[in-house]
């Protein structure tokens, strides 16, 4: 149990910064998400708070508790890694125990806390095997009951779902959720994967180009984006951006504006805000998504109901939206 | 499915093959086979007769005390090489892992020392220790020892022990780093993460990861000290003071070339033979089995 502090956070390597400043406050047993594409500083970001990394400046506090010097075995956190990182000569009950060993737990607690981490995570048959025996989601597994025993006051997650399948990806999603809310335990997890973010987080930092753009709970950040990079980031399909230009804008520092593929409607031609043609469709059962493109040359997402009539491709047509639904940003992408 | 290059006719694979063969016959079974043929005979001091013994040559080398000494000195001398060359190039290869600056330059120079001939090493050591003239032998002289790889036994092993594992640490040296890029820093990450310091890190994970690398270099560099050390012993110290360093391989070439006894040379010869080969199925069989791949 505890919470995390990051304090302007900044990173350099040799004299490119990658991380600009951040902020984070994470409280007390809450799941934060901190997803962005590749590049961004969130792996980076991460590996700071585990001690991986060192701070060029900033501070990073653990429950009140200043750990920028701390070495990682100090600072009462576990990881798991991307590629798993399980100790490949050892059997799946070492691999667990392993940090108990070291730390001198007694024998029978080292067993019972192993036992109960197995029994958690369904690995209790695999105990005595090495983990090349292993699935990859079992591996998963053994690297989330490896950060288990131990107690720790904060979990981190360096994208752990990225190695494996699209259904064992969902599977272990719930797994991880689940598991969060049983133990409590405040936790931090990178992905790139939107998805993930918005299904795992309490709240999510989206971060670009080593900022974060925006923190907030994932409907809030879906509905009400910060920035346009946040707008694109998020939801797929990604939101339609179009020039001001294009339109009379109430306001002259409005230099785009967002529209979500659900919110925009497909109107008969000569109606509507836009002119368009419809270029192709994808069926995908629960929803079609409508491929357009403009009178002036924007391609254009529409995302309808399954049970919408399809238009025929090539038709003309025009589109439509509420105001409440435009997201207007300016030059520099900041929402207005 | 293993792609493989297929031939049609079986002219071309022949003459392929036909350069390996020929070397390997020409400069191991012929030899070999020479050597076990003349460990049967005892040839007369001119060379122009040869006389029948059977495994008469092996009987005596049974029988001779010095031939035995020199198996204890064999064991003692290989022990030592593979030791001190393994373990100094181990403690270094961590090192350089650990380096971020320069790098390179520290790997460049820890590597030279292998493009060395064994004999010219030999010269620079003997050089360095030499009892008159050496520039490290007059240091220990100021400091009040007097070291004599000469006449003292003990000052002699040493010195070609050192001499015989310091090219030998740059080969080890270059395979125990290339072992030791090979583990994952996140496995190391974790494992620091779990709370290990550096010297538990280096027992519990790093070492035994590192255990097919070490096996690999256990069985060549036994080899090594049986074998190639030959240009060391010879230009350092001869096989003495007093057999003192005449392993098994120096031997054969006393006995056979300066001795002229050319049957127990032979003899000699095949039993290192069969020693080198039964050490190395020992090592696969029993050692191989504790290593994780």
């Amino acid at each position: 149990m505890a919470t995390l502090t990051l304090n302007q956070i900044r990173k350099t390597f040799g004299k490119t910064e990658v991380i600009h400043g951040v902020d984070i406050d994470v409280k007390d047993g809450e799941f934060i998400v901190i997803v962005g594409p590749s590049g961004c500083g969130k792996s980076t970001l991460l590996r700071m708070v585990a001690g991986l990394e060192t701070v060029t400046s900033g501070e990073i506090l653990i429950d009140g508790r200043r750990v920028n010097e701390e070495e990682p075995m100090d600072r009462d956190i576990a990881m798991v890694f991307q590629n798993y990182a399980l100790y490949p000569h050892m059997t799946v009950f070492d691999n667990m125990a392993y940090g108990l060993k070291i730390a001198k737990t007694p024998k029978s607690e080292i067993e019972d806390r192993v036992a109960t981490a197995a029994k958690m995570l369904q690995l209790d048959p695999y105990l005595a095997r090495k983990p090349r025996e292993l699935s990859g989601g079992q591996r998963q597994r053994v690297a989330m009951g490896r950060a288990i025993v131990r107690k720790p006051s904060l979990f981190l997650f360096d994208e752990p779902l990225s190695n494996l399948d699209a259904k064992l990806r969902v599977q272990m999603r719930l797994e991880i959720k689940d598991l969060q809310k049983q133990l409590g335990i405040t936790s931090l997890y990178v992905t790139h994967d939107q998805v993930e973010a918005m299904t795992l987080a309490d709240r999510m930092i989206v971060m670009n180009g080593g900022v974060a753009d925006q923190i907030g709970a994932p409907l809030e950040v879906y509905e009400n984006p910060a920035t346009e990079f946040v707008a694109g980031f998020i939801g797929s399909p990604a939101t339609n951006f179009l020039p001001a230009s294009l339109f009379s804008p109430r306001d002259a520092r409005i230099k785009t504006i967002g529209i979500r593929p659900e919110h925009a409607t497909l109107t008969a031609a000569g109606s509507g805000r836009l002119a368009a043609k419809i270029l192709f469709t994808e069926a995908l059962g629960a929803e079609t998504l409508l491929h357009l493109r403009l009178e002036t040359g924007e391609s254009f997402t529409i995302r309808q109901d399954g049970t919408a009539p399809v238009p025929a491709e090539g038709t003309a047509c025009g589109i439509d939206w509420p105001d409440s639904r435009e997201l207007d940003f300016d030059e520099a992408g900041k929402r207005l | 499915m293993e792609k493989r290059v297929t031939f049609k006719g079986w002219l071309l694979p022949m003459l392929l093959l036909l350069p390996q063969v020929f070397i390997t016959a020409a400069f191991f079974f012929y030899p070999a086979g020479q050597a076990i043929y003349q460990s049967l005979f005892i040839p007369d001091p001119f060379g122009l007769s040869m006389q029948y013994v059977g495994l008469g040559n092996f009987e005596y080398l049974a029988k001779d005390p010095y031939y035995r000494a020199s198996f204890v000195t064999t064991a003692v001398f290989s022990g030592l090489v593979t030791l001190v060359s393994m373990g100094m190039a181990l403690y270094l290869a961590v090192l350089a892992d650990r380096l971020i600056k320069g790098s390179g330059t520290y790997r460049t120079l820890l590597i030279w020392p292998y493009a060395v001939a064994p004999a010219v090493a030999g010269v620079l050591w003997m050089f360095m220790f030499n009892t008159r003239v050496g520039v490290i032998s007059w240091y220990l002289g100021l400091l009040g020892y007097d070291w004599n790889h000469v006449l003292n036994e003990t000052e002699a092993m040493g010195l070609v022990v050192v001499a015989s594992s310091w090219g030998r640490v740059s080969y080890n040296f270059l395979f125990f780093l290339a072992g030791l890029q090979a583990i994952p820093r996140s496995v190391i990450e974790a494992a620091a993460i779990d709370g290990a310091r550096f010297w538990t890190r280096f027992r519990t994970i790093v070492f035994p990861l590192l255990s097919p690398t070490t096996f690999f270099l256990l069985v060549v560099n036994i080899v090594y000290a049986f074998f190639e050390t030959f240009g060391v012993i010879h230009t350092i110290t001869s096989g003495g003071p007093q057999q003192a360093t005449t392993i098994l391989v120096y031997k054969v070439y006393k006995d056979g070339f300066v001795g002229q006894d050319l049957g127990s040379s032979a003899a000699q010869s095949v039993v290192l033979l069969l020693v080198v080969g039964l050490l190395t199925v020992i090592q696969f069989k029993y050692i191989e089995r504790r290593v994780h791949y």
